[in-house]
């Protein structure tokens, strides 16, 4: 495959089948490999859409600044395009992120502004929201809220899961901003009728959502729940012990949230089989686990990996 | 019939401070109503006008009951009740 430049050879990613992982010949798994884009994640998808779509209608031009609040992927991505058409990034980064995440941020020319553990990525987007205000030059491509998010998944991932499984029953994505889930589960809703979405929410320890009020609950404005056909929320343990059963029996080396995600596949996979369906269940492996070797994840027991984990935002 | 309920910092003080309880009953509802009579206060945090209250979060076995048949879901001998605030947070890359 050859492309004019880096940016061409985002997506079009594989999609591979996980034979020891799947219940059966009837019921089977099949894993799309997002860490095989430029940056290691999926989120070049939208930073390049995002980028683009800013550039066309006249928000983002040369010599201006970027802002954004991550947890580390979509900053990454967002950082290589900005080198590649010499934009400023500023990032929003919560504290308790790996320090590969920063390290790679870094590297790519993004300034980081940390923004404080506990509220984890709720506190990144209401810094980053004040920085905007303050800044009214900067420009927020805001993947929570930005349209081009959910876009990038209904024009690409969607369609290449389909081509590759015409025979798909489920599709398993983590929930973040929710851009995956929304965008391929219009597509696959659209294209696929009877398909199931399901979502795996990363599920952090308390400090990580900070002493909030049950009234208080940040939701992003790309969710629509009527998308979803179910929806899974998946703790630290349950996700390092399927992201090393990943790597143990398939050999995907796959970041902590994949983890979270294969615990939520292998569900649905269960009730497949209990119910006596046939069914294909893909998922979407969002990033490798270079990032997170730090975090002690992949070694030891699991009760030391999730102690390590405590308070750290993994996903 | 024992179903581990697991409870969340800011309702743990209908628990006596504990971070997980046992309840009985064979649906989401009937559960609460068990953990209410030894733990009074902690089903009007849950539940309003007969449906679960807005910004609170109950799983069954890591499944949104939402999602499946709210607090009519049918539950089973071993299974596992999360309650959470409701919150996208943290989640986010």
């Amino acid at each position: 495959m050859r492309f004019d430049s880096l940016l061409g050879s985002v997506g079009r990613t594989p999609l591979v089948g996980l034979p020891r992982l799947s219940p059966s010949t009837d019921v089977r798994l099949w894993a799309k490999l997002e860490d095989r884009n430029p940056t290691g994640s999926v989120k070049d998808r939208i930073a390049v859409r995002m980028i683009e779509a800013a550039e066309r209608d006249g928000r983002l031009s040369k010599g201006r600044t970027i802002l954004e609040p991550t947890s580390g992927n979509t900053g990454i991505s967002l950082a290589m395009v900005a080198r590649l058409r010499s934009y400023r990034l500023v990032c929003v980064l919560p504290e308790n992120t790996s320090d590969e995440r920063r390290q790679l941020l870094r590297m790519w020319g993004a300034e980081i502004v940390p923004s404080p553990a506990a509220g984890g990525s709720n506190e990144a987007v209401r810094v980053a929201k004040q920085l905007a205000a303050e800044n009214p030059d900067w420009v927020m491509l805001y993947q929570y809220g930005n349209a081009e998010n959910t876009q990038a998944h209904y024009a690409t991932t969607g369609p290449e899961i389909l081509e590759d499984l015409p025979t798909i029953t489920h599709f398993v994505a983590g929930l973040g901003t929710t851009g995956t889930l929304m965008g391929v589960g219009r597509y696959l809703r659209e294209k696929a009728p009877g398909v199931a979405i399901v979502a795996a929410e990363p599920r952090y320890g308390e400090l990580v959502y900070g002493l909030r009020n049950l009234d208080e609950g940040f939701v992003p404005e790309l969710y629509d729940e009527s998308v979803l056909t179910t929806r899974f929320s998946v703790g630290p343990r349950e996700a390092v012990r399927r992201t090393r059963e990943l790597l143990e029996t398939e050999g995907i080396f796959a970041g902590i949230s994949t983890g979270a995600v294969l615990h939520a596949a292998l569900a649905v996979a269960r009730k497949a089989v209990d119910a006596g369906d046939r069914a294909d269940i893909a998922f979407v492996v969002a990033d490798g686990g270079w990032k997170y070797v730090s975090t002690g994840a992949y070694e030891g027991t699991l009760d030391d990996a999730v102690d390590r984990l405590d308070g750290q935002l993994w996903a | 019939m024992s179903i581990e309920v697991r409870i969340p910092t800011i309702m743990r003080q209908y628990t006596g401070g504990e971070k997980a309880v046992d309840g009985a009953g064979d649906t989401i509802a009937a559960v609460i109503d068990d953990l209410e009579s030894r733990h009074p206060g902690l089903r009007e945090r849950l539940v309003d006008n007969g449906g679960l209250r807005r910004f609170v979060n109950v799983y069954l076995n890591d499944e949104d009951v939402r999602f499946l048949d709210g607090l009519k879901t049918p539950v089973a001998d071993g299974d596992s009740v999360t309650v959470l605030p409701a919150v996208a947070g943290g989640s986010a890359r």
